[in-house]
């Protein structure tokens, strides 16, 4: 059955009208409304931030995070900056197995393979670098590894730098990354990309 | 000392005094603004601005600010009129600054012998002055959109000129109704009667007679057209950043933050021009010259200075409480449309005004005449 045509359309509800009553034409009385409910967040939150500097804990006067001193908690799922895991002397994990080069959709990943002195272990990257100007942070790389050498949970998310070659991030950077502690809170400084002067 | 020399020292205090008041208010405002907004709005605000580490509650802001406008680029379009372009932001401020002088912030102060009024220039005619101060500030305004060379200047310039003549309108005619039951246009007389008892007739010596009390239509029509000759949200057409920036447009550095400047300025003026002509003035209630006289019977003798003290400090915080109202509203109305503010200009605030003149003198007639 086709949709009829309502000449006069739905009755509307009042409170979404926009054909203003005679009560708001008149402004004051509205005006003072919107005062109230103003006034009211202004000195509830500042009775809060008198008691929260008296030391009171209890409801803050604001819900603003200072990102740079606290950070709100991340998920444990998500994908920050790579870290390559050690083994307990320190070498990388890593194989050169190039699982993680091949299936980088971004081709951000550069690795080249040498001979490790141990026997038991087949290869060891000579160098490992993450473009991360390419990167989309997909988390293939993580998948595909096969030692579990290559991770995302470093919690690092400011990486920035004046260059395209200043984001590429080294072996040797990535080494000394670790695992972001409880609430995603990075552990590790952020690394400072070579060519950035700080 | 010699006498005229003593008179000149004498009469510097309200003088140096209206000029700390003004310009610090002014300056602090941008830090209200900033805060008041951010704990109306469930925010922090700005606080990271620190000397050695020490930020007291971003109160350095104003100062950055300072340092950034100073040390910016000075920019003037190329086909810009010289002259116009570099006076208008001094004419804006100038008469933003002074217009403040002759709103009266206690009473008479017997020192060394002398006698003087606190308020920066005694005139017969003070409410005139101040809403011809505020009249001429407009003049800085239209020169910076005229001389801007620019098409959004222009039409901000415009603007402002449409807006500051239907709201001076509006102002001036509320304030006729004050002057009526008050009978006199010196600031200081009318903040003098409005300590006077209301009705004793029927109200004994208990309820001062201040003038939200004897005129409360033209309180709020006195204070919507204010809110308007301050150019600021809701009334902000002349700026309306979201559309033409407004007449400000071309101006960089320490010359915009002179207009900004003026906003501030006038809104000082503003609350400092309600609180003398509708809250009081510089009255505390049961206050007299001698001391407290309360409508029970009871006195409380008090020194001279302490009641000019008091006096004045009640001033000061009914100004700061009519300007944390003045932003209240600021940051809690959006703007009106420029034919929206043009049609209560107009066709709301005048004809109440009017209207008020007529049934003041009417109240006036029956029960004084």
């Amino acid at each position: 059955m086709p949709a009829t045509y309502s000449p006069r359309g739905p009755v509307m509800d009042p409170r979404h009208s926009n054909r203003l009553s005679v009560l708001q034409r008149f402004y004051v009385v509205e005006v003072l409304v919107g005062l109230r409910l103003t006034a009211q967040h202004f000195f509830g939150n500042l009775w809060r931030h008198a008691l929260h500097s008296l030391g009171v804990k209890g409801a803050p006067g604001s819900v603003t995070i200072q990102y740079p001193d606290e950070r709100r908690p991340y998920s444990p799922r998500l994908r920050s900056l790579h870290r390559l895991v050690r083994r307990e002397d320190g070498s990388p994990r890593c194989v050169a197995c190039m699982m993680c080069e091949t299936v980088c959709p971004a081709h951000c990943i550069y690795i080249v393979a040498s001979e490790h002195p141990n026997p038991e272990i087949e290869k060891v990257p000579e160098r490992f670098d993450i473009d991360l100007g390419k990167c989309v942070f997909c988390g293939y790389c993580v998948e595909a590894c096969p030692e579990d050498a290559i991770r995302m949970d470093t919690g690092i998310l400011e990486f920035s730098s004046f260059s395209r070659g200043g984001m590429i991030y080294t072996k040797e950077t990535l080494l000394a990354l670790e695992a972001a502690g409880p609430n995603g809170v990075p552990t590790s400084p952020v690394p400072i990309p070579a060519d950035r002067q700080v | 000392m010699s006498g005229v020399a003593l008179d000149l020292a004498l009469q510097a205090i309200p003088v140096g005094f209206v000029m700390l008041v003004v310009l610090n208010f002014g300056g602090l405002l941008t830090w209200v603004e900033r805060k008041q907004s951010a704990v109306m709005q469930d925010r922090i605000g700005a606080n990271r601005a620190s000397i050695f580490g020490i930020r007291i509650l971003g109160l350095l802001h104003p100062l950055a600010d300072a340092i950034k406008m100073l040390t910016k680029e000075d920019f003037m379009p190329a086909r810009a009129d010289r002259t116009l372009f570099q006076v208008a932001p001094f004419v804006s401020v100038f008469f933003a600054l002074v217009a403040f002088a002759s709103i009266p912030f206690g009473d008479r102060l017997h020192i060394l012998g002398r006698t003087i009024e606190l308020q920066a220039v005694t005139l017969n005619v003070g409410i005139l002055y101040v809403l011809g101060m505020l009249s001429l500030g407009v003049y800085g305004l239209m020169m910076a959109g005229w001389a801007s060379a620019s098409n959004y200047a222009l039409l901000g310039g415009q603007r402002a000129a449409a807006l500051m003549i239907s709201a001076e309108i509006a102002i001036g005619a509320s304030i006729i109704g004050v002057v009526m039951v008050y009978g006199s246009l010196n600031m200081q007389e009318i903040a003098r009667g409005q300590g006077l008892p209301l009705l004793p007739g029927i109200f004994g010596q208990w309820i001062p007679a201040w003038g939200i009390l004897t005129q409360p239509v033209a309180f709020v029509l006195f204070l919507t057209a204010g809110i308007a000759a301050t150019k600021r949200i809701p009334f902000d057409t002349p700026e309306g950043e979201s559309e033409i920036i407004g007449y400000f447009v071309e101006y960089s550095g320490m010359k915009f933050g002179m207009f900004a400047m003026a906003d501030f300025v006038e809104t000082v003026v503003i609350a400092g021009m309600t609180t003398a002509l509708f809250l009081g003035g510089w009255q505390v209630p049961y206050l007299q010259t001698t001391g407290f006289v309360f409508p029970w019977g009871g006195t409380l003798d008090l020194n001279h200075y302490v009641v000019v003290g008091m006096q004045v400090g009640a001033f000061l915080l009914k100004v700061v409480v009519m300007i944390w109202f003045l932003m209240l509203i600021r940051w809690t109305l959006p703007r009106f449309r420029y034919d929206q503010a043009m049609r209560l200009g107009w066709l709301a605030l005048f004809p109440l005004s009017i209207l008020n003149i007529v049934v003041t003198g009417l109240v006036i007639l029956a029960i004084g005449g």
